[in-house]
């Protein structure tokens, strides 16, 4: 009954596999290098609203490193702090080891790609690509050069000519991308870049992007709040919530091991059991997780393996999702948990029946997470 | 939507008589401007370029011609900086206060001229004359001024609204400084919408009278004071007729000019 691995299926994006073997690197993995970023108690207000409460982080070079939440939770604007676009109310901001808080953007080695792109209308794919290296003067024939080089990178050779308005939203994007790697900087900023491509292309573009990212080693930090493109890219995630960082870790450590009950509802989907239930399912105190892919249901009359825990209760709701389906299970013991069951064969027809039946719900102990 | 072919044909005629309206007395006076006939009999009585000829050589008109020029370029050029400043305020920046500003910068197009024209009056002869500076260019082209910045103002504040702000912002992650970014981004994506402003705020002070009359003191007369002091005089009349055709194919010419680079952003105008 060892089939904990299935488990990642609840995450169908054909790149997971691939992604979480570059994801397994930790910021460490290489030992010479660097730290890119570094965030000492970073606090931002606007009038009396904290955008920024208080954030500190270090971002190595060469990492691919998310900063994941919900609208409002600051990540955007610690983003634009790290660009320049806002001062902080108090706190230092240090790029490759300058002090960079009072710098102007313009004097600082970050590059933004923007959520809508930001690209200059009046110019050509080829000005907009070449800008940043025409406004530091670099000489022509090696901004000719670079620009040619940038734009192969994004694979968009032959578009120099056109203007943003004649492009697709993929194209405009990998545009930005270009113009963004083109100055070499030390650190990519990338402020939602996918929100506005539909599902296959944000797909296509998250391998991109990480395959890019490993060939030219800039360091990307990547905002996003779609925690399935985190999981799917990042060497390490910090999960933002309320202007402060909850957790900072390797993308599977935070699905695997969440800091807190934030982090383990907003990544992925758990169960949490607090309180009374905590104490009547799990004969403990305080709040647990356990993912719907680490329950399982048998028959009530099956014995259990007495190395593992369980409680009886009834189906109430079955969700059909395609490769999966997910269980609501009214515990006799009170609360309700999701189980979700991996669509191996053909699911039956008609799931009404499935309804009403008395079940067990069986996990290993190991999988019940204490989050606060 | 589909109409029946009477609804149909009723309001090409309906729009038929509203340009006629318009544009038939304009063409009399164009095609009068040639009229062997000093009383405008119908049909023409013949063809003659004595009254243009008549025209280039009266008394005054040259002169009023060129101040005419010198407010409208005078005036259009205040109107530009101040109505492009005065929307950039209002569209990039919270401030207290930035509604009333917005409000108080579009009001002067609205005013009567003749209230505008008495309050600027005032306002010169108790501040200014003081300081040496009577009534003359000066004043007409501050008076103008007044209601060419609105016209300069909606067209820059309707682009701006237009073009996302991350643009200044992508420009100077790249590296561009205040001013770079201004020159190469900025004012790019503003210009036509400036010039189109600025055609037309060069339109409204070439033809205007009555601030003028307020403004312009003894011895300033513009174009439209000029043709004004002819109009009743018999004997210059047939003069007058010309600069008007003058007049008419001149100012096609900026509005044309506005509404092709303008663009699709006409709906910003007024």
């Amino acid at each position: 009954m060892r089939d904990h691995t299935s488990g990642y299926a609840a995450h169908p994006s054909p790149t997971q596999g691939e992604a979480r073997r570059g994801g397994s690197g930790s910021p460490g993995a290489d030992p010479g290098a660097g730290i890119a970023i570094r965030l000492r108690n970073l606090h931002k207000s606007f009038g009396h609203i904290e955008a920024v409460r208080g954030v500190d982080l270090e971002v190595g070079d060469g990492e691919f490193f998310s900063m994941l939440g919900p609208s409002g939770s600051g990540k955007t604007t610690v983003l634009r702090l790290i660009a320049g676009f806002e001062a902080p109310t108090s706190g230092t901001i240090e790029l490759g080891g300058r002090d960079v808080t009072r710098v102007a953007p313009f004097d600082r080695d970050v590059n933004t790609v923007f959520q809508d792109y930001a690209l200059f209308p009046h110019m050509s794919v080829e000005q907009n690509v070449a800008y940043g290296l025409a406004v530091k003067k670099v000489p022509s024939h090696e901004r000719t050069a670079r620009t040619r080089e940038a734009l192969a990178a994004v694979r968009l050779e032959g578009f120099g000519s056109r203007r943003p308005s004649q492009l697709s939203g993929g194209q405009r994007q990998r545009v930005a991308l270009a113009r963004a790697l083109v100055n070499r900087p030390r650190v990519l900023l990338l402020d939602e870049p996918l929100g506005a491509l539909d599902l296959k292309l944000r797909q296509q573009m998250q391998v991109e992007l990480k395959n890019l990212q490993r060939e030219v080693g800039i360091t990307f930090v990547f905002v996003t709040h779609d925690q399935e493109e985190a999981l799917t890219m990042s060497d390490r995630i910090a999960v933002f919530h309320e202007g402060r960082i909850e957790q900072v870790a390797p993308a599977a450590e935070v699905y695997q091991h969440p800091a807190s009950e934030f982090v383990a509802t907003f990544v992925g989907t758990a169960n949490l059991l607090r309180g009374s239930s905590a104490r009547t399912v799990l004969g403990t105190d305080g709040t647990w997780s356990i993912r719907p892919e680490h329950l399982r249901m048998t028959d009530p009359a099956t014995t259990v393996d007495p190395r593992e825990h369980h409680a009886d209760g009834v189906i109430s709701d079955i969700v059909y999702a395609g490769p999966v389906s997910r269980y609501v299970v009214a515990l006799d013991l009170g609360p309700n948990l999701i189980v979700t069951t991996q669509n191996a064969t053909l699911a039956p027809a008609d799931t009404s029946a499935e309804r009403g039946r008395r079940v067990r719900v069986v996990w290993r102990p190991e999988h019940a997470l204490r989050v606060g | 939507m589909t109409l029946s072919r009477g609804a149909r044909l009723a309001l090409t005629l309906a729009m038929g008589a509203g340009l006629a309206l318009v544009y038939v007395p304009l063409a009399v006076v164009l095609v009068n401007s040639f009229n062997t006939s000093r009383t405008f009999g119908w049909p023409p009585a013949g063809f003659t370029l004595d009254w243009w000829v008549r025209a280039w050589q009266a008394q005054g008109l040259t002169t009023a011609l060129w101040t005419s020029v010198q407010a409208g370029l005078g005036a259009t050029g205040i109107a530009m900086v101040l109505g492009t400043m005065a929307a950039f305020a209002v569209s990039r920046y919270r401030f207290f206060g930035r509604q009333a500003v917005s409000f108080l910068v579009l009001l002067p197009i609205a005013l009567p001229g003749i209230v505008t024209g008495i309050a600027l009056n005032n306002a010169f002869r108790t501040v200014l004359s003081p300081l040496g500076i009577g009534l003359g260019l000066f004043t007409v082209i501050v008076g103008h001024a007044t209601f060419c910045v609105v016209v300069v103002f909606n067209n820059v504040l309707a682009r701006l609204r237009r073009i996302a702000g991350s643009l200044e912002e992508a420009s100077m992650d790249l590296g561009a400084g205040i001013g770079a970014t201004f020159w190469r981004v900025t004012l790019p994506s503003i210009r036509s919408a400036l010039l189109a402003g600025g055609l037309l705020a060069f339109a409204l002070s070439f033809d205007e009278i009555i601030v003028t009359t307020f403004t312009a003191g003894a011895g300033v007369q513009t174009l439209p004071i000029w043709i004004f002091g002819n109009l009743f005089r018999p004997n210059q009349a047939p003069v007058v007729n010309v600069v008007a055709a003058a007049l008419i194919v001149l100012s096609v010419l900026p509005v044309w000019l506005a509404q092709r680079v303008g663009g699709d952003s006409g709906g910003g105008r007024l």
